[in-house]
């Protein structure tokens, strides 16, 4: 704990970091990739083998994605514990935003547990490939549909919104205007994020 | 308007002692606020029972919001007691609470001195003094003394606090109105010689970070002091101040 406090702004600050670059830049990077699936199972397919074809990807994917995760989900549910939310007291727009944030880290915490397990540790342990075929698999049963609707929902949600207070906590977006553009920007890209994935979904479950 | 006035307060002997709610009904009478309403309590202290009981305690001091010490919940909301203005109320119970944040004393009387310890850690004033006359101080531009202005309008109430999700029992988190003095006091052109020194303390443990941008501050700031304005600001200059600071090692 000691070192938690002397670290404290260290910490935090690599914390909001991590939520953009990488973990923000892969989940862009998937969405779009996933998107590909509307296009059939070939171009799907094609591209997934694109990705495989990445030298040394377990050491890429455990260094760029499994231990900023890592860090930043142990340190985010420690962050959603040290809140006492009020919102039912104070009804601001805001206030909801910071609830939801982290009403959203711990589904999505959920999620990509889940996820992650399923789709790529405990698949690739025992020996499967990704491919449509595998995902269309889970996606065409309805309830895995929903669920893997909301978990979408939650991570978009929890990037976009996270893009908002990342832009005030390393002090770029500072006037109440400035802040509010911000907030419209990242409301669009909530939107459009949302848009892309449903459509991957859609496409993996056709 | 009705011919009592409906109380709700939440009471407390002590600061160990475990609250209760107790009823009132005072007698209206026009232009009341809820400190001249706390003040027939006190003149009668009789319940809405019609049992005798003692008269609430609270704190107040100048009356005309810019003291703070009156600061209590007021039908759910923070806000001061002596600017509460009964005719401005919906006419129902009026409920009463002291601060949720702070140690209780009694009644509605609560120890808000961690407010005046963060502003000491934060070093919130300007050094002048010397051994000798220092001469006069620097001309301030118009434009930094009307910000400066702004933020100087902060009564230390405590507002911010109770509606900050991120200040609470379990964080160690400095809270928005002193960070809000750091500004202040490192934009002025004497203050600014402490302005490292007001920039690590709050680089440290439950410092500027430990803010989630949940931004009710602001919006429970009865002065509008640009809360969020100087944690954002703040955060680009502890930002490259630290950047600096690793480089200079
Ligand atoms: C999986 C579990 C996760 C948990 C428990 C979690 C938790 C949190 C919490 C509590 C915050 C707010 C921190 C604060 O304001 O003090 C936060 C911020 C953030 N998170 Fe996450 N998160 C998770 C996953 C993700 C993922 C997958 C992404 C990216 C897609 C992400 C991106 C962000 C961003 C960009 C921020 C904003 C940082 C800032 O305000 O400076 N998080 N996270
Ligand atoms: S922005 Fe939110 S978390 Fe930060 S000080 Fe204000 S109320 Fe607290
Ligand atoms: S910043 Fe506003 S709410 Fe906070 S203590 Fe100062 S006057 Fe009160
Ligand atoms: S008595 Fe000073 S603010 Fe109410």
């Amino acid at each position: 704990m000691g070192f938690i406090k002397n670290y404290n702004f260290l910490i935090r600050k690599l914390h909001s970091l991590t939520g953009l670059i990488p973990i923000g830049v892969f989940l862009l990077e998937h969405l779009i990739t996933n998107s590909f699936a509307l296009g059939g199972p070939e171009a799907y397919n094609q591209r997934v083998e694109a990705f495989q074809n990445i030298p040394f990807l377990v050491w890429i994917e455990i260094i760029f994605i499994a231990i900023p995760l890592a860090f930043h989900t142990i340190l985010g549910l420690y962050y959603v514990y040290l809140a006492q939310n009020n919102v039912l007291q104070y009804k601001y727009y805001r206030n909801y935003m910071f609830y939801l944030q982290r009403v959203t880290a711990i589904v999505t915490f959920v999620y990509v547990a889940y996820h992650a397990y399923t789709a790529r540790i405990g698949r690739a342990f025992a020996g499967i490939e990704i491919s449509y075929e595998f995902m269309n698999n889970i996606l065409s049963q309805p309830l895995f549909f929903i669920i893997y609707f909301i978990g979408l929902l939650a991570a978009v949600f929890h990037f976009s919104n996270g893009l908002y207070t990342f832009a005030i906590s390393w002090g770029i977006t500072i006037g109440p205007k400035a802040q509010k553009t911000m907030q419209t920007i990242c409301t669009i890209l909530f939107i459009i994020l949302t848009a892309i994935g449903t459509a991957g979904l859609i496409g993996l479950a056709a | 308007m009705a011919e009592f006035i409906h109380l709700k307060i939440k009471r407390q002997n002590g600061p160990n002692e475990s609250p209760r709610w107790e009823e009132f009904k005072v007698p209206y009478k026009p232009n009341m606020n809820v400190v001249s309403v706390l003040m027939e309590i006190r003149k009668n202290p009789v319940n809405a029972q019609g049992q005798k009981t003692t008269p609430v305690t609270w704190d107040c001091s100048c009356l005309e919001e810019v003291c703070g010490a009156c600061t209590m919940i007021i039908n759910g909301n923070v806000r001061q007691a002596c600017s509460a203005l009964i005719d401005k109320m919906p006419s129902q119970v009026i409920t009463l609470e002291p601060l949720s944040k702070f140690p209780v004393i009694r009644d509605l009387k609560v120890d808000r001195s961690v407010l005046f310890e963060h502003l000491k850690k934060v070093k919130a004033w300007i050094n002048i003094d010397g051994t000798f006359d220092l001469g006069p101080g620097p001309r301030v531009p118009e434009k930094e003394r009307r910000w400066m202005y702004e933020i100087s309008r902060c009564m230390t109430c405590g507002c911010c606090y109770e509606a900050c999700p991120n200040f609470n029992a379990r964080s160690s988190f400095i809270g928005p109105a002193p960070l809000a003095q750091v500004l202040r006091f490192n934009n002025h052109p004497t203050g600014a010689m402490d302005k490292e020194a007001r920039l690590e303390t709050i680089m440290g443990d439950g410092g500027i970070t430990d803010c989630g941008n949940a931004q009710n501050c602001i919006e429970a700031c009865p002065k509008k002091i640009p809360l969020t304005t100087a944690i954002a600001k703040l955060n680009r200059d502890t930002t490259l101040y630290s950047i600096g600071r690793w480089f200079n090692r």
